[in-house]
């Protein structure tokens, strides 16, 4: 088992799945249903396989785990291949919402099942991909990759504003990443290579490291997404369909935050404290705005994908804080969201297939015939807004604590979020379950059905089980975390040192 | 003397094959008349293949003719990208010859003499030998564009790209004569060793200008590519699709050779020129594509940016510059050729249609094109893992070596701008309602759009002897 490449099987895996389908040739209902198995079927393999990973993986070493290294295309690129505590999780994250995506999409989705299917198949690759890449040119290929299949996604399978989402989505985020780009080019000839272990030890000189983790942020700022560049966002989620969207807010948001784990913090140390005001001063605008923007919110998705903005907030807060508390909270509270804000978008999914409109006015009065939707959507509201005992309030209490060891009033202005979440977030579920059950056009509603409960109980389960247990998370990230925060201070401090001399 | 003059013959054997095979399809036209046109079209295939073989296997390195002209491993490089790009529209022209009825046997005997300039630019060491190479190429190209002679579009193409073509020609034949003016030569190793020593004089770069001006104007860099997109859009498609292709490889051989080679000493003067046209090239090909209806003058731009994209490699004037140049070519060639092969199979009932409107819903009608197209888009667009991603990657960390950041944040902005015309046209085959399918491709086209499909698809995988091959070929300068 140790010599078998392990990560390479995972990540490449959804591709023999796309073989498959492209071999199921006509077309009619039979077709679609045998389309749809193979997916399912696909993205569970996958899953399974990817436990494996985490069963192999030795959460007291810090360093990469399963590396794989083969020699790509000369001249210093290299396929390398591994996970540590940091990116692991991930993986296993992205293994276990696939299938849910593919289940909720199962009825929605009609026309185009093949090409549907495809996409998300190719996504998954590509996205494990952007987490075991050991190789900067191979994590940025798989990083802009995934531009594609969303796009196609979004475009195609989209709702009415669909072009228009679609193209904002590629272009920003393109835009965003071509500066990367040019400063992964900067550190190659810099540094002499590509690979990341050794890139990680190498010392940027601190005048080119300002630049460097600028471009980096450019890129990683608009995935996340920060504000002021976040307003791709709202648009791609509501256009998006209901699977989209919970790829959009489960993963491929993460990506931004993993890059800034990855490399702007331990390649750019220096850079990353001068400029950690800034990023502390952009992270309070996003919790406390986009809450602001939230409450006003007609749309649901809408209203979903502005809180998302403000919970990434907390993550780069964490992120930047810079200690184990800070970094630790940070990857929970993207793990969390990706749960969490995944689980919404399914929940509003359900509605939405039922009544094909996401205005928050069409509804109201759910419990009433829908008493089983009601409670899960009670409890990842409740995780979103972070009450103990779910999920979302580890992740932010973390990030709070690992903040508020730096500064005391980012800390406290970043603690209204909590309250500002609260509101908008309780006054949706105000407004779409509770009340009278007065708009006829509800009165048929049928509760969850059987696919949708397979989709919706384990995350149910996971976000609950994550809110009074968070070891296992923790446990498995502790010693990358560490030995990240370790190296970062120890080089912020020899810099400082040679300033002080 | 009789030694020299037989190793000379020796390595210039293909283009001696293409030369003497020129006049014998000529003959083989004018005696069967106008029924000839499979024969001739399927002799020059073989011919051009012959010659590429030739060189591949039997022509080492080595100058000849008194030094006028060199074969090296860059020369072949670029010879083998020019016959590919040749071999492959003439290729592509068999099925458009029978539609629509464009059967000329001269077209393929004057893209066998196309070639041969061609090939003579790419192997030129001297200016004369420059000259001569071009201008063999140039009078073929004109003949060309204006093949199509009852169309008026063809025709006003031909004559636009004549007299700019003219202008140009003037211009870098004043070029050499300034050149040869104050330095008292002719070939490039002795102008590179006149320029090395001494001071630098206005005269000189005055020549180096036109010399620019005019190989600029064949690889249809901004300012001189104005005749382009009306040439693109006037030629018969297959006479497009060759426009695209050969000549350019040719051109841009040409153009590392002289800045490279003959103009080293005085790299400073003219990397300024070549990041400006390239900076030119890439902002107008990325601004101007967007209002474009008819998708071969969105090809012309996409050319003139593209162009614009490998001369950023040049500018960097480093062994990494010009593998950044030879490799872009290649991936250029590769994409420009399959997006024709499926320009040309835009068929419908009624004939042949170039408007990009056409296209809408392909993906629901002729999901395999359009996948394909979407490829070679996303490509074109310099989306990893395709190629098109890989060529502008080894151009800018060329640029980004030489520390040309201005140059280098300006080009990627400009691909990020390129993307939308390029997902603009993905938009219309996908999300848009379908209007209507194409006919079956030809076999021949199927064949060249497949293959090209699979080279952009795969090139993360296949790409590494690519890239030591132009590796080698750049090193032939450094």
């Amino acid at each position: 088992m140790t010599d078998w490449p392990i990560l390479s099987t995972v990540t490449f895996l959804p591709l023999v799945g796309v073989f498959l389908i492209l071999l199921i040739r006509d077309e009619g209902a039979a077709a679609r249903r045998n389309i749809r198995n193979v997916a399912l079927l696909t993205t569970v393999f996958t899953f399974v396989l990817s436990l494996f990973i985490w069963a192999g993986f030795d959460s007291g070493y810090a360093g990469f785990q399963m590396v794989e290294k083969v020699e790509w295309l000369g001249s210093g690129i290299s396929y390398h291949m591994g996970v540590d505590g940091i990116s692991m999780l991930f993986v296993i994250l992205i293994t276990f919402i696939m299938p849910l995506c593919i289940l909720a999409s199962w009825e929605s989705v009609e026309s185009r099942v093949k090409e549907y299917m495809i996409a998300f198949l190719i996504l998954e690759t590509i996205m494990i991909g952007v987490f075991c890449a050991l190789d900067i040119v191979l994590f940025y290929v798989f990083f802009e990759a995934s531009l594609v299949p969303m796009f196609i996604i979004i475009g195609v399978w989209g709702g009415k504003r669909r072009v228009y989402a679609s193209f904002k989505f590629f272009l920003y985020t393109l835009l965003g990443s071509v500066l990367m780009l040019l400063a992964i080019m900067a550190m190659f000839w810099q540094s002499g290579t590509t690979d990341i272990p050794t890139l990680l030890t190498h010392d940027f000189p601190a005048s080119m490291q300002t630049w460097l983790w600028l471009a980096f942020f450019a890129s990683f700022a608009v995935k996340m997404p920060m504000w002021p560049v976040h307003t791709w966002l709202p648009d791609a989620h509501v256009e998006a369909p209901t699977a989209g969207s919970v790829i959009l807010a489960a993963i491929l948001l993460k990506m931004g935050g993993y890059g800034f784990l990855r490399f702007s913090l331990p390649m750019f140390p220096d850079a990353s404290l001068y400029f950690q005001p800034f990023v502390f001063t952009l992270s309070i605008v996003a919790i406390i705005y986009t809450s602001l923007v939230a409450l006003m919110q007609e749309d649901i998705k809408k209203l979903i994908a502005y809180s998302s903005v403000a919970h990434m907030g907390y993550v780069t807060m964490g992120i930047f804080a810079m200690n184990v508390e800070g970094i630790q909270g940070g990857i929970f509270q993207m793990l969390s969201h990706g749960l969490v804000s995944g689980a919404l978008f399914l929940c509003v999914g359900v509605v939405y297939d039922r009544m094909h409109t996401r205005e928050i006015d069409a509804y109201g009065g759910l419990v009433n015939n829908m008493p089983k939707y009601a409670v899960v959507f009670l409890i990842f509201t409740m995780a979103n807004v972070g009450l103990p005992g779910t999920s979302g309030f580890v992740g932010e209490f973390l990030t709070l604590l690992g903040v508020f060891r730096v500064n005391t009033w980012v800390a406290l202005f970043a603690a209204t979020g909590v309250i500002l979440s609260a509101a908008y977030a309780l006054w949706l579920y105000r407004r779409v379950v509770f009340g009278a059950l007065t708009k006829e056009s509800l009165k048929g509603l049928l509760d969850l059905s059987t696919r949708e409960k397979v989709i919706i109980y384990p995350l149910v389960f996971f976000v609950i089980l994550f809110g009074v247990y968070p070891a296992p998370v923790l446990d498995v990230t502790a010693a990358s975390v560490d030995a990240l925060v370790n190296n970062v201070t120890l080089s912020i401090e020899a810099t400082q040192a040679a300033t002080l001399r | 003397m009789t030694a020299e003059l037989s190793t000379s013959l020796t390595l210039a054997t293909p283009e001696l094959i293409l030369a003497v095979g020129a006049m014998v399809l000529l003959m083989i036209g004018v005696f069967s008349g106008e029924r000839a046109n499979t024969t001739v079209t399927g002799l020059a295939i073989a011919l051009l293949i012959g010659a590429g073989g030739w060189m591949l296997v039997f022509t080492g390195d080595g100058e000849a003719f008194g030094g006028a002209f060199v074969s090296d491993p860059f020369a072949r490089f670029m010879k083998v990208l020019t016959l590919i790009g040749s071999v492959v529209t003439l290729i592509m022209s068999v099925g458009f010859a029978r539609e629509e009825k464009f059967d000329k046997f001269e077209y393929p005997v004057l893209i066998v003499l196309a070639t041969l300039g061609m090939l003579l630019m790419v192997s030129a060491n001297d200016m004369i030998a420059l000259y001569l190479g071009l201008e063999l190429q140039s009078l073929a190209l004109y003949v060309i564009a204006a093949i199509n002679r009852d169309n008026l579009r063809s025709t006003e193409a031909g004559l636009k790209y004549f007299v700019l073509g003219a202008l140009s020609s003037g211009m870098l034949l004043y070029g050499i004569s300034l050149v040869y003016g104050y330095t008292g030569n002719t070939g490039f190793e002795a102008i590179a060793s006149a320029l090395s020593g001494g001071e630098r004089q206005l005269g000189l770069v005055f020549g180096l200008v036109f010399v620019l001006a005019g190989l600029a104007f064949k690889i249809s860099a901004v300012p001189f590519h104005m005749w382009t997109p009306d040439v693109y859009e006037g030629a018969p498609t297959p006479v497009t699709a060759f426009f695209a292709a050969a000549p350019k490889m040719a051109a841009m051989a040409l153009l590392v050779r002289v800045t490279v080679g003959a103009f080293e000493p005085v790299a400073a003067d003219w990397q300024q020129i070549v990041v400006f046209v390239a900076i030119a090239s890439m902002v107008l090909g990325a601004f101007a594509a967007i209002g474009q209806t008819n998708i071969k003058r969105l090809m012309a731009y996409s050319s003139i940016a593209h162009m614009g994209f490998a001369l950023v490699g040049l500018a960097a004037n480093t062994q990494a510059g010009v593998r950044g140049v030879a490799l872009y070519m290649l991936i250029y060639l590769i994409m420009t050729l399959g997006t024709f092969a499926f320009i040309l199979a835009m068929r419908r009932e009624e004939g042949n249609v170039e408007r990009i409107d056409d296209l809408s819903g392909l993906a629901s009608t002729n999901t395999l094109m359009a996948v394909i197209l979407t490829i070679l888009m996303f490509s074109l667009a310099g989306i990893p893992p395709l190629a098109g991603f890989w060529g502008k990657w080894y151009v800018f960390l060329a640029a980004m070596d030489a520390e040309l950041y201005p140059l280098a944040i300006i080009g990627v902005l400009a691909s990020v701008v390129g993307a939308y015309y390029y997902l603009r046209i993905i938009k219309i085959m996908w999300f848009d309602q379908p209007a209507g399918g194409f006919l079956p491709m030809a076999g021949e086209l199927r064949l060249v759009l497949g293959l090209s499909g699979l080279l952009v698809l795969f090139y993360a995988v296949v790409g590494g002897p690519f890239e030591r091959m132009a590796e080698a070929a750049a090193a032939t300068f450094f």
